[in-house]
């Protein structure tokens, strides 16, 4: 297993999952957000609910807005949420 | 003078303009006020606290480099509100009033995108997500071309 990394969701991302946070400590072959998230959603139903529709999800790694294809090696957290709405 | 602030806190609009004049020969402001479109009675803001501010102060320092802002601010409310409160102020000054114009409206349109905000409506009984809006995107990418 590779090192515990903390994960945050927020809005329906959070809703649909059902927590706002969670640590967890993915397989060393889970090198990017991408494959993180594919990791994710074998977790629990309401994991794969939240994640069923990738072009949806974005992330931060370490707070840092990233591309899912990112690499996370070394992340200490690592945010997956949907497209921002502010201002 | 920089300043970024996320709070549930009602923003004091006059007293961040206040601030800026201390610091310019021109200020130009931005405040964003909740709307009642489609009936809506509550707007909940999420936010993602730490990265927020970071991402804010990012923006404001880009700014400031870019259009040699002697002074910004950035004031964005979370939590629930009502139509007409205020959401977001966003404020800059310069010595001349072209880049204080200019650079508040880089800050409207990177907060946008650039920032981590989720929009939350209550319309009667139910409660949906703000989606992220295609032209908002264009705008902020118009910076980042020019």
């Amino acid at each position: 297993m590779g090192d515990s990394v903390k994960i945050l969701y927020f809005a329906w991302v959070r809703e649909r999952v059902g927590v706002a946070e969670e640590d967890v400590s993915p397989p060393t072959g889970v090198d990017t957000v991408a494959a993180l998230i594919e990791w994710l959603a074998a977790r629990s139903d309401a994991h794969a609910a939240a994640f069923a529709e990738r072009h949806r999800l974005r992330a931060a790694v370490d707070q840092a807005f990233v591309p899912l294809g990112s690499p996370i090696a070394g992340a200490r957290e690592v945010a997956i949420f949907p497209p921002v709405t502010g201002g | 003078m920089i300043r970024v602030l996320v709070s549930p806190e009602a923003i004091d609009a006059a007293a961040e303009m206040a601030a800026l004049e201390a610091d310019g020969g021109a200020v130009a402001t931005f405040t964003g006020l909740v709307r009642a479109d489609d009936g809506v009675s509550v707007l909940e803001l999420e936010h993602y606290p730490g990265a927020t501010e970071a991402a804010l102060m990012r923006l404001v320092e880009e700014a400031r480099a870019r259009w040699g802002l002697t002074a910004a601010t950035i004031v964005h409310r979370v939590g629930p509100m009502r139509p007409g409160e205020r959401i977001v102020f966003v404020g800059t000054a310069s010595a001349h009033r072209a880049a204080a114009l200019e650079a508040c409206a880089y800050l409207i349109d990177r907060l946008k995108t650039d920032a981590p905000f989720w929009k939350r409506e209550t319309v009667g009984d139910e409660t949906r997500w703000v989606e992220a809006r295609a032209h908002d995107e264009a705008a902020a990418q118009r910076w980042r071309d020019g």
